[in-house]
């Protein structure tokens, strides 16, 4: 299992854990229960996770796929610096933000699930993982070189304009513009 | 014209009478505690009761049917049984994991309406409890206390609380370590998790044993409690709800009789849980039988063909099987297409190095090696299989077009040898009367191992005069400059500069809406079989291509889509 980054599957376990802390603070709260303090503080905290979480973090191998929209929230989170980059203080914010949804039913398996997605992120910051956004690919402008202000002197080596037509057999589809001897 | 029906009715049709089940059964059971027997705990719960209760009955329902379509071998052996069966219900077993996906997706839909009703009743259960004045509530929740009759609030006292009450009660421990369970499987097996990295999402889906346990004992403190039948004759609670003051005082209103519901579930799931058990059995009786790897040869874009002989191993082109290398690890099986014919005397699977496992048994076989390795040195494997795929049923359509990208070859590598054979052989039952092959690639190494084997077929064909029978393209979906230059000096020559073949390689990607056009132009009136193993974008745009280019009418031309899915 060497290859496996840790992170990527606590980010899932935390979003999750996220909505169903927020769901069992919103069902507290709407259902008036008794305690609904702890509920209400589920909601803030389940959408504080969710929030958090939402970006996915960069893979160190392989293609990372983005949340739809993540981008918004990645700028946010990335502002915070080495508190959300490292690992361990991320376990630590996700064992400590558990503790109070244990004190009432509704938010009690959201406390379970965000407890257990602070143990992955805390076996994933022992092996020295690291949150790292995922940023919008920079476009270079294209600028013409210096030598390309004088159109080309000599033609490239090709062969003749009856040489170069397609075979007809060959094409997998038909040009649409009938190829001529200036068309490269 | 479009004709979806032909495609997609069947899955369809399944789906729906999927739904209604779950629908029927949560409107059912809703309805149930609506009757009287259930009067009273309504009056400590409310409709929370129903809201629990509904869903539950469709959890038993769905928990019954994730386990069957993982059934590899019981599948496999109901497609063997349906080759006399239309091919549309043999496609049907083709998308079982689909199924088993939207399966696990009800079931986290109604855990969710489960759980947040029983977050009520837990509540209004504590609520009764904690009452103070003599209302219909307190009384009801007296019961029991002391006076040796059966309870109807499973709170039996007010020193508590519903999170206590939750942990220590046989219901709600199971119903967490269930529910625990579920969350961790789903959370490691979205798509980002399982394409990555398969071992995490392969051994946290175990804990379905542990959901299924829970599951099983979640009922057995028969804590859903109502009147018994006789109770409701002498206390009837249109009558005598009103009087709860005066309960075992009167003569018309003795004190009701509760009892608990007895576990239900284990009725639903034991069948399906007995076939699994089955299923593993037998995948571990094929996996001891031994396999000796005769033969291990590298290929270039990071390629390892292993050939392999096992006493009594059966197959049919395009299936699969699973390998397991004890010396890599113990606990693992990876999925392979076999690449050989059921005509050769081995079997083969070609196997891409793309993780821990594949670079283990490259390192364990000897990849890394130049010299001669000697037989005993080799790995012992274990094979699990073959399983059956789409790619079976390409032998009974008349026109076929099989499209592979990149290694999404491989199962129809097997079909061509074993076309090979076939023609070799002169076997007149080889229905096919022209096969369309496409191979999609990203460069050029990639068609060596390939290669041999087409330019055996082509010369084959020429011999036999009907070079017409396999038409086959390949595409070089990716290529640079210095590529480039070399195929338009050699523009001219009679073979291909890259595969040696007379057919050219082609260019960029097919002109799909042309090739279908084309070819529903041949073959007017023809059933045509679509395959393809590759990516699901490919996938949509050919399933859409077939919808699309088939005809309306029953004697046209139709293009039947299949997938292979891994």
């Amino acid at each position: 299992m060497g290859q496996i980054e840790w992170a990527m599957w606590a980010n899932e376990q935390a979003l999750a854990a996220g909505l169903i802390l927020l769901t069992g603070g919103v069902v507290g709260v709407a259902g008036q229960f008794k305690d609904w303090q702890f509920a209400a503080y589920g909601v803030a905290a389940g959408v504080f996770i969710c929030l958090l979480e939402y970006p996915r973090g960069k893979r160190k191998k392989g293609t990372s796929i983005e949340r739809t929209g993540q981008r918004y929230l990645t700028v946010c989170v990335k502002a915070f610096g080495p508190l959300t980059r490292n690992y361990y203080v991320r376990a630590g914010l996700h064992a400590v933000l558990s503790v109070p949804g244990g004190f009432m039913l509704p938010t009690v398996l959201g406390c379970v699930c965000v407890a257990i997605a602070s143990l992955i992120y805390l076996l994933a910051a022992i092996r020295g993982e690291q949150w790292e956004p995922i940023m919008p690919r920079v476009e270079s402008k294209e600028r013409p070189g210096q030598s390309m202000k004088e159109p080309p002197t000599n033609p490239p080596p090709r062969p003749p304009a009856e040489l170069r037509r397609k075979r007809q057999e060959d094409a997998a589809y038909v040009n649409p513009i009938p190829i001529s001897v200036n068309s490269v | 014209m479009g004709n979806w029906v032909v495609n997609e009715g069947l899955s369809i049709l399944v789906i729906l009478v999927w739904l209604g089940i779950n629908i029927f059964l949560f409107v059912y059971y809703y309805i149930v505690y609506l009757d009287e027997r259930f009067y009273y705990t309504r009056v400590l719960v409310g409709d929370a009761l129903s809201w629990a209760r509904a869903p539950a009955a469709c959890l038993n329902f769905n928990c019954m049917l994730i386990l069957l379509p993982v059934c590899r071998n019981l599948l496999s052996f109901l497609r063997g049984s349906c080759q006399c069966c239309s091919r549309n219900i043999t496609r049907q077993l083709d998308r079982n994991i689909t199924f088993h996906k939207l399966v696990a997706y009800m079931i986290a839909f109604h855990t969710a309406i489960h759980i947040i009703a029983h977050l009520f009743n837990f509540e209004r259960f504590m609520d009764a409890q904690l009452e103070q004045n003599e209302t219909i509530a307190y009384v009801l929740s007296q019961i029991g206390n002391g006076d040796n009759r059966p309870y109807l609030n499973p709170i039996r006292t007010n020193e508590t609380n519903p999170t206590f009450v939750a942990f220590t009660t046989i219901a709600g421990l199971s119903g967490v370590a269930s529910t625990l369970a579920l969350i961790l499987i789903i959370t490691s097996s979205m798509e980002v998790i399982r394409r990555s990295y398969f071992e995490v999402f392969w051994f946290t889906h175990h804990l379905f044993v542990i959901f299924f346990i829970g599951l099983v004992i979640h009922g057995v403190g028969e804590i859903v409690r109502g009147q018994t039948a006789s109770s409701v004759l002498t206390n009837k609670p249109s009558n005598c709800a009103a009087q709860y003051k005066d309960w075992g005082k009167v003569p018309d209103c003795p004190i009701p009789q509760f009892t608990g519901n007895p576990p239900m579930t284990w009725k639903w799931v034991i069948g399906p849980m007995v076939l699994y058990v089955f299923e593993r059995l037998v995948r571990f009786w094929r996996s001891k039988q031994k396999v000796v790897i005769t033969k291990v040869v590298t290929h270039p874009s990071k390629t390892l063909e292993l050939q392999m002989k096992k006493k009594g191993f059966k197959m049919e082109v395009g299936q699969y099987v699973n390998l397991q290398c004890p010396s890599v690890s113990q606990l693992e099986w990876h999925p392979f297409t076999l690449t050989s014919a059921p005509e050769e005397d081995h079997f083969s699977v070609h196997i891409r190095i793309v993780g821990d496992w594949t670079q283990q048994l490259f390192e364990a076989c000897g990849g890394e090696k130049k010299e001669f390795q000697e037989a005993w040195k080799l790995p012992k494997m274990a094979v699990d299989g073959p399983f059956g795929t789409a790619s079976e049923d390409v032998f009974r359509y008349e026109v076929v077009m099989l499209v592979g990208a990149g290694i999404g070859v491989t199962p129809f590598a097997s079909v061509l040898k074993s076309v090979w054979y076939r023609y070799f052989n002169n076997d007149t039952g080889l229905i096919p009367k022209k096969i369309y092959f496409y191979w999609l690639c990203r460069e050029t190494n990639a068609f060596e191992w390939f290669a041999d084997l087409l330019q055996s077929l082509e010369t084959q064909m020429l011999e036999k005069g009907n070079a017409d029978f396999l038409s086959y393209r390949i595409y070089l979906t990716g290529w640079d400059e210095a590529q480039a230059a070399h195929f338009t000096v050699h523009h001219e020559e009679e073979n291909d500069p890259i595969t040696g073949l007379k057919q050219k390689t082609l260019y960029g990607r097919p002109n799909w809406e042309n090739e279908f056009k084309t070819i529903a132009g041949n073959h007017p009136g023809a059933r045509i079989g679509v395959f393809l193993c590759g990516p699901e974008v490919l996938a949509k745009s050919l399933s859409k291509q077939s919808i699309n280019h088939s005809d309306a009418d029953p004697r046209g031309v139709h293009f039947i889509f299949n997938k292979e899915n891994f």
